[in-house]
């Protein structure tokens, strides 16, 4: 069904993203991996803004740019040049920013999302590099801060400041665009979204053709969904008592989820941009080629395959493929059980459980979702019991197997095997000794224990570990 | 009369006593200054000299006092811009070319006096009062690298380091009879210079004739990764110099010579060409047409430039802090009271010529311009070696002559800045005297051909006494 978009919001958005996967800063050699350092340790004359410091282009920071923009469908500009944006602020310590102005480095892209009524193509109007500036951090709380504290070691840290067109017509797009895009760049492996500030939201939003706003500095997509939330509801009660938007720029108080204004249109900066005169213009529309040569399979060329070489439902490739570490996780998995549980296993129940508990597939090893889906697929636990072993694992760690143990889940015919271990074990302590002491034949010798109580129907490699685990 | 000493006057005085003797000496000569060229001494310059008597290198500037604009960044030795608002900053690295003279074994004698952040043209602008002209106390030093000049004229460092953005190492130079180089925009790296206007200008070296200026270039010139807009190029500047200049094609820039040229200036500069001319070389008129809007292109261009590269100077990290209940009203104050008038006219300027409504009509236009004046020297200088003309349209004028009327200074860079928009090399050399005052002669040549201009500059030299007046009292 189409979406009709009863309100005409018009939604566009404005992404700094810290390109904080590249060894060194913007223009400088100082490190990026300043998280978790002491404040202003990783700093030098250029990125201090010291008198007489000249910046110089990290080409590492041009490639992944222009990356980023292969990944967008962009066009690459044949050059492109650096422009100083004015503005004083305690942060920027040269009073300030070198940024790019009509010379972006990538431009004209699009990105398709899930839309409120299917596919929506939304498109990227250009992507440029500039840096950041450095953090202020007040002593006590705001309105009580005994002073301000600036900490230059985020100061000149590469973004790319990637701008939409107004395609977005729901909050909900808005952040499916976000989540897209995050995982995107982490496909490219040029950004890290975990570490602090590492995405910077500013929403432009219009409702029925009028006035938009602009809200600056939202730091989640959560944030973004809800700012545009309560901005679309602001604007709407607004017109409503008839009274009329203006251009403006507001603030998003994340802690209340409202929005203020923070300056309207005449208070804007005029930025007095001009060309770098310290940086001479680049030519990079020839390293295109090679650069798309070097781009990673990306989230959507990724979705099909799952489909088509794992046959997975395309619901379930999406799941998968929409965080790279999700896709890897699986098709590791995969390579060992069947790919088709192996992904209802991981994008249904681990992902969900993954997210319940904010956690991310880091939390859990490959042999142990193999493990937990074998038993599944032998029939030896129910699906059920897979979900509860998960679950227990993530809530208080331990083995699949001991779990299954402990709670009794083991289907009957398993418990006779269960039982035969600690018969086994219990008629043989000479035996689990002689183990414990290093002698490898016992093992050999307990589990020939089992099998012979078993009549053979037990899987040796299995009983092997159901013994270790309980001995131990 | 008793001789300025050279760099290889230098050299041979240290094989007879020492570094340190010669670094000592050029100390007293500071303390007893008639001219005040320095703003700080270098507290271990007499330590570095002798650091160099026991190492017995023979580098080539090995031993020699060196003299530092104050602009150029020196690790542990306050760099102020001439200006308040840097008053206590000690910068922790040195400027690329420092690194380079320490390298070559020179001695950093101590930093010199400018115009405040090299916006003046007589030095008249520096916090703590001008450098005073060697030749006539009550005349400027020209400027800004007005210390520099004073300081190498006076005796009191055999050469010196300066800029130049609109002129500001030949105008000094002319002011003060002495030899000052504007390379090739490029040619010697900017990092640790601090900006002015950045697209114009250079670290230029000073000294008392081509020789030591060409040495100096030597240490100085050469890539650097960490300046952008520096040059891979390698050449030998004092090597270069040696050849005689027959059948030299020199042409003369009409504009050059108008009738705002004082007439006397105008002899000395004809004569020059007439002793070229014995020497070998030809020369004919040309014209550079777009010279009469350079002035306005140079100043909103450097302007510009200068309204946000003096951004940094808010009190939050270095130099001076006025308080402030808040950081904007601190920042304000700071500015208020650390910048000179000079200084706060050439923002204001800046600020507008690039604000909305007025940068296309002005900073665009200024671009335009400058493409212009840069295409005048391509035509000129490709049908001819170099170009010549006087340095500036006059002496050195009388202390708070001008100062008042900025207009009327501004005016003095009339042949000077359109070699820095063009980016050419220039180089300013004594061509006589007129009201017992020197005059400079200007020889400008094609981009990265510093060994025209080098070779012109010496040959004259070689033949005409004029380097070898000396300043009264000048020891």
């Amino acid at each position: 069904m189409a979406y009709n978009n009863p309100d005409g919001v018009m939604i566009g958005l404005e992404i700094h993203v810290q390109l904080n996967r590249l060894k060194t800063k913007m223009f400088c050699g100082c490190s990026t991996q300043y998280h978790n350092s002491q404040p202003n340790t990783h700093v030098c004359p250029v990125c201090m803004g010291l008198p007489g410091a000249l910046p110089v282009i990290n080409e590492g920071a041009v490639e992944a740019s222009m990356k980023v923009g292969l990944a967008l469908n962009c066009e690459v500009t044949d050059r492109t040049q650096f422009h100083r944006k004015n503005y004083y602020y305690p942060d920027l310590p040269k009073g300030y920013q070198v940024s790019q102005y009509d010379y972006p480095i990538v431009s004209n892209g699009k990105v398709v999302i899930e839309g409120e009524d299917g596919e929506l193509v939304v498109r990227i109007r250009r992507a440029h590099m500039e840096e950041d500036p450095g953090k202020m951090v007040h002593m006590g709380t705001i309105d009580k801060s005994r002073g301000t504290l600036i900490d230059y070691n985020r100061s000149g840290m590469a973004l790319l400041e990637i701008v939409t067109e107004p395609d977005l017509r729901s909050p909900k797009e808005a952040r499916r665009f976000l989540d897209k895009l995050r995982n995107i760049l982490e496909y490219l492996d040029v950004f890290d979204s975990n570490l602090e500030g590492s995405m910077r939201v500013d929403a432009n939003i219009s409702i029925g053709g009028g006035s938009r706003t602009e809200v600056k500095n939202i730091s989640s997509h959560k944030g973004a969904e809800r700012a545009l939330i309560y901005e679309i509801m602001r604007q709407k009660n607004l017109l409503r008592r008839g009274g009329v938007v203006t251009m403006e720029t507001r603030h998003f108080d994340e802690a209340r989820g409202v929005t203020t204004s923070m300056r309207t249109k005449e208070e804007e900066h005029d930025y007095r941009y001009f060309p770098e005169p310290d940086l001479v213009p680049l030519k990079v529309k020839d390293r295109t080629s090679r650069l798309l040569d070097t781009l990673p399979e990306l989230p959507d060329a990724r979705r099909d395959r799952f489909v088509s070489q794992y046959g997975v439902p395309e619901m379930h490739a999406k799941a998968l493929t929409s965080d790279i570490k999700v896709a890897d996780f699986y098709e590791m998995v995969a390579e060992k059980v069947d790919p088709k549980v192996a992904a209802t296993w991981v994008a249904d129940v681990l992902k969900g459980e993954l997210n319940y508990r904010d956690l991310t597939v880091k939390s859990f090893n490959v042999e142990d979702m193999v493990k937990i889906i074998q038993m599944v697929i032998d029939d030896r636990i129910t699906d059920r019991s897979g979900v509860e072993v998960i679950r227990t694992m993530l809530d208080s760690g331990g083995i699949p197997m001991d779990i299954v143990q402990q709670k009794g889940l083991m289907k009957a015919e398993d418990s006779v095997v269960s039982s035969a271990v600690d018969e086994a074990i219990k008629e043989n302590a000479a035996a689990v000794e002689d183990y414990m002491q290093g002698k490898e034949q016992s093992m050999n010798f307990l589990v020939g224990q089992v099998m012979k109580k078993t009549r053979g129907r037990a899987d040796p490699q299995t009983v092997r570990e159901m013994i270790i685990s309980r001995i131990k | 009369m008793p001789e300025w000493i050279n760099i290889s006057g230098i050299r041979e005085k240290i094989t007879d006593t020492s570094a340190e003797e010669v670094t000592l000496s050029h100390i007293d000569k500071i303390r007893n200054s008639r001219t005040y060229g320095f703003s700080a001494i270098n507290e271990k310059a007499v330590e570095q000299a002798k650091e160099i008597d026991s190492r017995k290198t023979d580098s080539p500037l090995a031993g020699v006092p060196i003299a530092i604009k104050d602009n150029i960044s020196t690790l542990g030795i306050p760099t102020t811009c001439s200006s308040k608002i840097l008053e206590g900053y000690v910068p922790p690295y040195n400027a690329h070319v420092i690194e380079r003279l320490v390298d070559a074994g020179a001695v950093i004698l101590g930093k010199t006096k400018m115009d405040e952040f090299a916006m003046g043209s007589s030095t008249e602008t520096c916090c703590e009062g001008p450098a005073l002209n060697p030749w006539d106390t009550e005349r400027v030093a020209g400027g800004s690298s007005g210390g520099s000049a004073a300081a190498v004229a006076s005796g009191e460092a055999p050469v010196a380091l300066g800029s130049d953005t609109g002129g500001s190492v030949r105008s000094p130079a002319s002011f003060c009879g002495i030899v000052a180089l504007k390379p090739t925009y490029g040619t010697v790296s900017r990092y640790g210079l601090i900006a002015y206007a950045n697209s114009l200008e250079q670290i230029g070296p000073m000294g008392t004739c081509v020789k030591d200026v060409a040495t100096v270039m030597d240490v100085i010139a050469g890539h650097d990764p960490r300046d952008s807009t520096s040059i891979k190029k390698d050449m030998n500047y004092s090597k270069s110099i040696e050849k005689d200049i027959n059948g030299m094609k020199i042409g003369i820039p009409e504009e050059y010579l108008s009738d705002g040229i004082n007439p006397e200036v105008q002899k000395c500069v004809w004569d020059a060409i007439h002793k070229m001319e014995d020497l070998g070389a030809t020369w004919k008129s040309v014209s550079l047409p777009h010279t009469k809007y350079a002035l306005s292109s140079y100043y909103i261009i450097a302007m510009s430039e200068a309204s946000s590269n003096l951004a940094r100077f808010d009190g939050t990290r270095y130099g001076l802090r006025a308080e402030g209940e808040n950081w904007h009203v601190m920042a304000s104050r700071t500015r208020a009271e650390g910048f000179g008038d000079e200084v706060k006219r050439r923002i204001l300027l800046g600020t507008y010529a690039l604000s909305a409504g007025y940068h296309d009509k002005y900073y665009l236009k200024a671009l335009k311009v400058r493409t212009l004046v840069k295409g005048d020297f391509d035509r000129a200088l490709s049908e001819t070696d170099v170009l010549m003309g006087p340095t500036m349209p006059d002496i050195a004028f009388k202390l708070g002559e001008k100062i008042k009327d900025p207009l009327s200074l501004y005016l003095t860079d009339v042949n000077t800045v359109p070699v820095n928009l063009a980016g050419v090399p220039s180089i300013s050399v004594p061509c006589g005297f007129a009201d017992k005052m020197p005059v400079g002669l200007q020889i400008i040549g094609r981009h990265f051909d510093e060994e025209s201009i080098l070779r012109a500059a010496y040959s004259f030299e070689q033949n005409t006494d004029h380097h070898k007046k000396r300043p009264e009292g000048v020891r």
